[in-house]
């Protein structure tokens, strides 16, 4: 007598805890491992880059915004200076530096989320709120500036919406001091948790040559142990002035590459971007950031592609004009979108829950995915 | 590191037929346009040449020219006849520090390209995107279905209405029984 | 009590219902304040404020989610297994209800005096996972399913230290009756089993290392037992989503719910028993000092709420604090460390009793 027998599909989301928003992942299980995974994607579809063909340059930037909601300014700042560099325009000192302070005050919100979920993903819930607490701090801190919390439309092309507040540079500073102890606090409590290396150290190995083909960008890359940051490697705006290092994975816990090193190069990051706030915020030279900002928006024919160290990896903007004032062709090379795809090696062999450690430490934001 | 005309030189001598031109005309780079038909071997070369080393694909997009005729169809929708497609390839080289982007064009009517999928694996969804939002084939692909559109959409919309990053789309009147414009 | 209730009714029906109030009480009481407890301590932990809206400092919140998990509409599934569907949570919460017959909250506020009174109880509580099982499978929901399946493996393996260490202490005091071995660390908190027991001699020095590690690991699989985390394995709401229970809302839920608080009570009051003294008090009574009789059951229902409490406040701590274990290495710990270091601790006290 034989048995029929079946394989196993688990259907991952569209709403579910932890996929991050709305991804669905299509799991073949035997028992809990896990054999195959196909990741289906397109539930938050909103065509960004039909839009962005429809509008004039400007008014593209709060569209990008929604991209990866969770850094924001980041998506501005790499769509202005793909425009600026169509336009072969220079914005002054001062809008450089701004630019610079923000971006990587988002670059601590956002990975402090990733961080976060990442914890919370493994059952951690309370280092959950706390990183949310000291997230709020750093909104705060931007609502002040340009009166919006999450969907900044704060650096646009040749300038930003508003000058800085008067406290900005205080409470930065402010900030920068109340952060450093916390990130002691957060390694030991999280980081160097015996539960949490456990569930995290060894899984979901991604070796660095695997990395690379698959594309693999910002933390994702990192973990896997090779030195490769776009604000070093590729210098934009005025990012070579200052002094930092790359954190790496250095599989202090298990392999090199493995979801703990992932998550621990984001808490490494964090220390470097404060580095980063603390040698900017004292020298921002005074003028006006609006100077810069060209009346009309018509830049040549030709094509740029820029490129920017997102908090989750290279944010790519593909930009063809064709000489009017709408852009022709937007692509956006999300970092999310490629991360996610290695997925699907990474998980194979690996149980159920691994899965969720794996998709938290790989940080997806469904709304670039998705775009 | 090599500058794009190097770059240019060096493929011109390895496949003297299949690459076209090198565009310098754009204020911002350098464009190098070659066969949709020889880019997987063109790609290969390219990553495997230790010269160049070309080990990572920052981004595949698809694009739709919009040149051509317009011209009416027969339900009265703009179209564009004889038109071409085009996909842009932007290549970095991780150890040697040096970027190029390729061009191929295809024709509008059935375009096919080849899939460079088994050399950066992160083409793949890069390629089912410009499959899913602009038509274009990819051969060789492993996997070709629609990525961020719903895999059913073809069953609910016409010629005109099918991919839509395309200049001359038009949105369908109803998908799975809902009033599309509105 | 249920003798003194007989005499005053003269029926025996009667009587069992009178006696039966009091654990249900107990339980309805006990998830009333511990998901109150568990939201004011985990806001607390979590720099948060927690409910604060519902009547003074937000005491009524559970009150009013009963009575709305009471208006719910008890919305099922399609293709689910009714039969089986409807009579999981009652087996659930019966099996986690009838362990509080034997339970001794107080030297005159017993249930049932069984002799065999731990037998019962770790016998009784394995109807949970019958009931676990039936909502997985009848729910028709492939989360429910290895919510369930992990569920069972894990509360079965994990029995088996918690019946060691029984076994121990069982060893050590000669008795299965919770209301003898409660009665066995009478007077001050050095009668205590986890101090050795009220034996005074070379014995007791010797028992207590191994009496702390007893209690540890017993304390672990309690935890695990009632799928507190780091070990809600079978419920993890950012994997399973709800894990068996998934698919259930309204009253049946709150059966669930219950069930789960009131399992985890009854862990923590034979913990209390076994190793801490039960309802006496560790630094005498009140009512002996000052000559009056009556006051000592209360005074020993207060001690025993008391350590119950203080054992659920510790798995809030901990439920809060920790991440989760993956099944494999929730099962490795048992396997490979719990039941090892359990027999081991079984033998040595084996021995010692033996001098």
């Amino acid at each position: 007598m034989t048995i029929k027998t079946e394989q196993m599909v688990l259907n991952m989301g569209p709403q579910h805890p932890s996929t991050h928003g709305v991804l669905r992942l299509e799991l073949e299980i035997e028992g809990e491992l896990v054999k195959k995974v196909t990741p289906h994607l397109g539930y938050l579809h909103r065509c960004f880059e039909k839009h962005a063909e429809a509008m004039q340059y400007n008014q593209v930037v709060p569209y990008t915004d929604r991209l990866d909601y969770l850094a924001a300014i980041g998506n501005n700042f790499g769509y202005a200076l793909a425009v600026e560099k169509l336009l072969g325009i220079e914005v002054p000192e001062r809008v450089e530096y701004i630019r610079v302070i923000m971006a990587e005050l988002q670059r601590i919100a956002s990975h402090l989320v990733a961080i976060g979920s990442n914890g919370a993903d493994i059952g951690a819930l309370t280092p959950f709120l706390y990183l949310f607490r000291d997230r709020e701090y750093i909104l705060n801190i931007i609502e002040e500036t340009c009166g919006a919390r999450m969907l900044y439309n704060y650096i646009w092309i040749g300038g930003l919406s508003h000058d800085i507040h008067p406290d900005f540079i205080r409470k930065t500073k402010e900030f920068c001091n109340y952060f450093k102890p916390t990130i002691v606090e957060l390694d030991n409590l999280l980081s160097y948790n015996k539960i949490f290396i456990e569930r995290t150290a060894n899984i979901g190995v991604l070796p660095v040559d695997t990395a690379i083909n698959f594309g693999a960008s910002g933390p994702t890359l990192r973990g896997s142990g090779i030195k490769f940051d776009l604000r070093k490697d590729d210098p934009y705006s005025i990012y070579d002035r200052f002094n930092f290092e790359i954190p790496t994975g250095k599989g202090l816990m298990g392999t090199i590459g493995d979801c703990w090193d992932r998550y621990y190069v984001r808490i490494r990051e964090m220390e470097q971007s404060l580095k980063i706030i603390e040698q900017a915020i004292d020298n921002i030279p005074n003028g006006d950031v609006q100077s810069a900002i060209p009346k009309r928006i018509k830049p040549p024919k030709g094509t740029v592609y820029k490129r920017i160290e997102n908090p989750r990896g290279e944010l790519g903007y593909f930009i063809i004009s064709d000489g009017t004032v709408n852009p022709f062709r937007v692509k956006v090379r999300a970092p999310s979108f490629v991360n996610l795809e290695v997925l699907g090696e990474l998980c194979k062999g690996y149980l159920v829950a691994d899965v969720i450690a794996i998709l938290g430490s790989i940080d997806i934001v469904l709304g670039e995915v998705d775009r | 590191m090599k500058s794009a005309e190097e770059i240019f030189e060096i493929l011109k001598i390895e496949f003297s037929d299949s690459i076209l031109e090198l565009d310098k005309d754009t204020p911002t780079e350098s464009i190098i346009s070659v066969d949709p038909l020889q880019i997987h071997q063109i790609s290969k070369f390219l990553r495997e040449n230790p010269g160049l080393q070309f080990d990572s694909l920052m981004c595949l997009s698809g694009v739709d020219d919009a040149n051509g005729n317009k011209i009416k169809n027969a339900d009265g929708d703009d179209v564009f006849e004889n038109g071409t497609m085009s996909v842009y390839y932007n290549l970095h080289s991780i150890p040697l520090k040096h970027k190029i982007t390729l061009k191929v064009t295809t024709p509008r009517t059935n375009p096919k390209i080849e899939s460079v999928e088994s050399i950066w694996k992160c083409a793949n969804w890069h390629e089912r995107e410009a499959f899913d939002l602009l038509g274009i084939y990819f051969l060789n692909h492993p996997d070709l279905r629609r990525i961020l559109m719903p895999y059913d959409w073809d069953e609910f919309t016409t010629e005109v209405s099918r991919y839509p990053l395309r200049k001359d789309y038009k949105n369908p009147e109803f998908y799975q029984g809902m009033k599309v414009p509105y | 009590m249920y003798e003194y209730f007989y005499e005053l009714t003269g029926n025996t029906i009667l009587s069992t219902l009178i006696v039966a109030i009091f654990p249900l009480l107990n339980v309805l009481i006990v998830a009333l304040i511990g998901v109150y407890l568990e939201r004011k301590v985990s806001a607390r932990i979590q720099d948060r404020i927690g409910p604060n809206r519902t009547g003074p400092f937000g005491l009524f919140q559970t009150i009013a989610d009963f009575v709305k998990m009471l208006q719910k509409e008890d919305a099922t599934a399609k293709d689910i297994d009714s039969k089986l569907y409807n009579i999981a949570p009652v087996l659930v919460f019966t099996g986690s209800f009838a362990v509080y017959a034997a339970i001794p909250f107080s030297s005159k506020l017993i249930g049932s005096e069984v002799e065999v009174g731990l037998f019962y109880v770790i016998a009784i509580s394995s109807l949970v996972v019958g009931g676990i099982l039936m909502a997985g499978w009848a729910s028709n929901n492939k989360y429910s399913l290895l919510g369930a399946m992990r569920s069972a493996a894990q509360i079965i393996s994990y029995e088996i230290p918690t019946a060691i260490i029984v076994l121990s202490i069982v060893m050590i005091t000669g008795t299965l009756s919770l209301d003898k071995i409660s009665n066995m660390q009478t007077a001050y908190f050095w009668n205590w089993n986890i101090l050795g027991g009220a034996e005074f001699g070379l014995t007791k020095f010797l028992l207590i290392p191994f009496m702390i590690v007893g209690f540890i690991i017993i304390f672990i699989s309690t935890l695990a037992e009632v799928n507190r985390t780091p070990f809600d394995i079978p419920e993890a709401e950012s994997e399973l989503v709800a894990g068996y229970f998934t698919e259930y809302c309204g009253m049946k839920w709150a059966m669930f719910m219950l069930s789960e608080y009131g399992n985890m009570f009854a862990v923590s009051a034979i913990v209390s028993i076994l190793f801490f003294g039960g309802y006496h008090s560790p630094i005498g009574y009140l009512g002996n000092s000052l000559g009056i009789e009556w006051l000592i059951p209360f005074e020993q229902a207060f001690w025993f709420l008391a350590k119950g409490w203080t054992f659920i406040l510790i798995q809030i701590w901990l439920r809060w604090t920790l991440p989760r274990l993956r099944v494999d290495q929730l099962m490795s710990l048992c396997w490979k460390y719990l039941i090892p270091y359990a027999f081991v601790n079984l033998i040595v006290i084996g021995i010692i009793l033996l001098l």
